[in-house]
């Protein structure tokens, strides 16, 4: 990944995109969670494995954009 | 501790040097220009830490699921003899493992209800009520019909997993558990 170089004054709406983001895949994660847990005690085993493949995907990016926040704070 | 100079990063809000300083910014020399920027920083990296624990829950509930599936078919096992209950009466027991408490109902002369005793809300032992025709957990009031076990009313969203019975020569067995949504 190439490092980004950014001024301190366009940090920070970069930052807070990148919060954003974090957040709201956050979000659909603990959605997915309880929507998973729920079919699962109701004897529905067909979608954990699609869920948690997504969940999975989620934390992937999650764990990319924070990546990226280290390497754009690097100096 | 010393206080770090304004070439080291650290600018105090006034623009003073740091030996005109307070004591207290002196021992507490954060880059304020920095400041906010890290918080942030920080902030997504608990925000993925928590994003890892949904995920690492995911995988928890895919290994749980694979273990339901695997178990494949339940034992069947006794309860106990038909002429032991009486009408109305009911019987807690273990079905399909030591810890998994059931109950049975006999609600009529050839007729036998078993539910799982855990309330689907929170775990509670349900407490039968034949006189009622419901199941009534006792922790949050949620009431289940005795019949289906299907809830009446109350916090529980799920019907009561229901044990399928058999009964042969006298004796009344547990053949599997029904989970239902």
């Amino acid at each position: 990944m190439i490092r980004p170089r950014y001024s301190r004054s366009q940090k920070l709406p970069v930052m807070m995109g990148i919060v954003s983001i974090v957040l709201i895949i956050l979000v659909l994660q603990l959605w997915l969670l309880t929507a998973t847990m729920s079919a699962f005690l109701a004897g529905e085993g067909e979608v954990v494995i699609p869920a948690a493949a997504a969940s999975l995907f989620c934390l992937a990016l999650n764990g990319g954009l924070l990546v990226y926040i280290y390497r754009m704070e690097r100096p | 501790m010393t206080g770090k100079s304004s070439d080291q990063g650290s600018v105090p809000p006034d623009g003073r040097p740091y030996h005109d300083q307070p004591q207290w910014r002196n021992d507490f020399p954060i880059d304020l220009a920095q400041d906010d920027l890290v918080s942030r920083r920080d902030f997504t990296k608990f925000l993925v830490l928590t994003s890892f624990a949904f995920a690492a829950g995911q995988v928890w509930i895919v290994f749980e699921n694979w273990r339901r599936r695997r178990r494949g078919r339940l034992p069947i096992r006794k309860i106990a003899a038909v002429n032991d209950m009486a009408v109305g009466s009911s019987l807690i027991f273990s079905y399909p493992d030591a810890h998994d408490d059931c109950i049975v109902v006999r609600t009529g002369s050839e007729r036998f209800v078993a539910y799982s005793q855990k309330c689907t809300h929170l775990s509670c032992a349900v407490i039968p009520e034949p006189q009622n025709g419901r199941l009534v957990c006792p922790c949050h009031h949620g009431l289940f019909d005795l019949a289906t076990g299907n809830v009446l009313a109350g916090p529980p969203r799920r019907p009561l997993p229901r044990v399928r019975l058999e009964i042969r020569d006298g004796a009344l067995y547990a053949t599997g558990v029904e989970v239902r949504a």
